[in-house]
């Protein structure tokens, strides 16, 4: 590709502007929290005294132990029964083709646009009537509906790819459709399955709306939920809020820091594989 | 809520290719215990999602007929709601917000990381491009309420927003702009554009990546300005991208609503108010459950008529 000098350092230039603008939200936050609780802390101003104790506090005042443990139990509830589910209705749909299988397929799709709005209000009744409010699985259930229709898109659009000849030679050898499905395909499919896992992780963890609807006990909630409770709470105490979202967003930044090759190319995999 | 949006609205455009992929299949004979076991493992999939989505989509249109404030009985009024939501300025203006929001959280997205990308195209290899990919995703994996914290704080009256503003000369714009009638919507709208622009940028990036080079340099040798090569290589090669970026980044401006409760409330006044927060505040605050509801029907069905457009359009470059 022929590119001039010029270009190369504009092309530089506007990246690091782009990345100063996503980080210095963040440096603010930190530097933020860094000064004495109850203060009125201005812009970008490093403290005299930094009060490192602020994240002690706010993790103490979040109640932060907790929060870990619940979004991790809404997680453990959510993700691997999700995976399942769309991989077996993914494999059918997509691999074994049964008669309605577009039918069913686009029955799912149908959800794919829907936003959580829509359908909350008769969410919270139903959650109610089955005596599910205020407990975690008043967000497991739900969000195990709710991520049906990607999941299942995501799953079939692997499996349709699948050739018929591997499930042909393994019947021969006389594997039964379980079989065939847990030792052959499941296998096959760990690299889409691991990617769909990370994405469910993430939006089960980020989600907002049902957990402040249906579950009131912010130490119950999903991290977003527990954070929109800890700014309803401590919004008027800025060192203390800044202390508390930076400890409530550090179990994501370090996760996605790990696994960050995974995220970003399931990220963009679910759009650009086409 | 962007986060699970993007990937939902991202399968869509992946409906087209595999269509394709099926109608090419070869059929095989079909076994009857295939069949069984085929249904068998759809099922519990089918259940999940009838219970939890379709069965409450079926409800939010039924109590959308309603007058109900989800307790005392209920009665029938027609289509009293929806006439309400389309009548009621507060009601409307929640829509209009949400149109309003397109510009902030698409437009801006889009046409920004556009040429973004096309400029660091040229060093996409770099060590530089590399660390961007990953500091430009995180806005993506915190939570909305995160960001929204965040710059709630950055746009406050004495913040950094407005000290950079006054360090560049332009003292005279700054204000407290999530309290500003007049700039409050903006500046929600420049929370939702500093999460999805990542997204944007690196989607197009990946998009840019597939398109043969020899093109570039058949333009460079015919005398082609970078201008003349964006506008004639790159972005009609990028249709199909730019129609996912656009329908991520649509739904997430429609269905807004993690942004704008941490942030605003919905206010100043009602400036900020749009539909997810109305139906929210009505449902569970006013006890108005019929409206909410008919306001939930009208917001899925918008969605819904701005996507399918887009759908087609990237559907047909194909």
């Amino acid at each position: 590709m022929i590119v001039g000098r010029r270009e190369v350092w504009t092309g530089r230039l506007f990246l690091v502007l782009l990345m100063t603008v996503t980080v210095v939200p963040f440096i603010s936050l930190f530097v933020t929290a860094l000064h004495p609780a109850g203060s009125y802390p201005q812009g970008l101003q490093w403290p005299s005294d930094p009060q490192w104790g602020n994240f002690a506090e706010a993790f103490r005042l979040s109640n932060m132990g907790e929060l870990l443990k619940s979004s991790a139990l809404i997680v453990v509830g959510v993700v691997p029964v999700a995976v399942v589910l769309a991989t077996m209705a993914g494999f059918a749909i997509g691999h074994l083709r049964m008669v309605g299988a577009r039918a069913v397929f686009l029955l799912f799709v149908f959800g794919l646009t829907l936003p959580y709005e829509g359908i909350i209000t008769p969410l919270y009744y139903l959650v109610r009537d089955m005596g599910m409010l205020n407990t975690r699985w008043a967000i497991i259930l739900p969000l195990i509906g709710l991520f049906m229709p990607f999941a299942i898109f995501w799953m079939r659009a692997h499996f349709i790819n699948v050739p018929d000849e591997l499930s042909e030679a393994a019947e021969i050898d006389g594997a039964n459709v379980w079989q065939l499905f847990w030792r052959i395909h499941v296998p096959l499919a760990m690299p889409a399955i691991s990617s769909l896992a990370i994405l469910l992780f993430l939006w089960t963890w980020n989600q907002f709306l049902l957990a402040i609807v249906l579950v009131d006990d912010p130490t119950s909630r999903t991290m977003a939920g527990a954070l929109g409770a800890f700014q309803g709470q401590w919004g008027t105490n800025i060192p203390l809020l800044c202390a508390g979202s930076l400890l409530i967003l550090a179990p994501t930044l370090i996760i996605f820091l790990i696994f960050q090759r995974r995220f970003v190319a399931a990220l963009l995999q679910g759009s650009v594989k086409g | 809520m962007a986060r699970a949006i993007p990937g939902r609205a991202i399968g869509m455009a992946k409906t087209a290719t595999a269509a394709k992929t099926n109608g090419r299949a070869v059929r095989r004979p079909r076994h009857r215990s295939r069949q069984k076991a085929a249904w068998l493992f759809t099922a519990p999939a089918l259940v999940a999602y009838a219970v939890f989505v379709l069965y409450p989509m079926g409800l939010t249109m039924q109590y959308s007929l309603y007058d109900w404030d989800g307790v005392g009985p209920s009665t029938w009024v027609g289509l009293d709601n929806y006439a309400q939501v389309f009548t009621d300025p507060e009601l409307l203006d929640t829509i209009l917000h949400a149109f309003e929001l397109i510009l902030y959280f698409c437009a801006v997205p889009v046409v920004l990381g556009l040429a973004i990308a096309n400029t660091i195209r040229g060093i996409a290899t770099t060590r530089l491009a590399l660390a961007a990919r990953t500091v430009l995703f995180v806005p993506q994996v915190i939570p909305l309420v995160a960001a929204g914290i965040t710059w709630s704080w950055l746009l406050a009256s004495d913040d950094l927003v407005n000290q950079v503003l006054s360090a560049v000369g332009l003292g005279g714009v700054t204000r407290a702009w999530l309290g500003d009638f007049g700039t409050a919507l903006p500046a929600v709208g420049v929370i939702g554009a500093w999460v999805l622009l990542g997204l944007c940028t690196l989607l197009l990036l990946a998009g840019m990546s597939k398109i043969d080079p020899t093109l570039y340099e058949a333009a460079r040798i015919d005398g082609a300005g970078p201008l003349r090569e964006f506008f004639s290589i790159t972005v009609p090669s990028l249709r199909q991208e730019i129609g996912v970026c656009v329908t991520v980044t649509v739904i997430a401006a429609l269905a807004s609503f993690d942004i704008i409760y941490i942030s605003t409330q919905g206010g100043p006044g009602n400036s900020t108010m749009v539909p997810g927060l109305q139906i929210y505040r009505l449902a569970f605050f006013s006890r108005e459950v019929g409206l909410a509801s008919a306001l939930a029907v009208v917001l899925m069905v918008l969605v819904l008529a701005c996507v399918l457009p887009i759908q087609r359009l990237t559907r047909e470059a194909r």
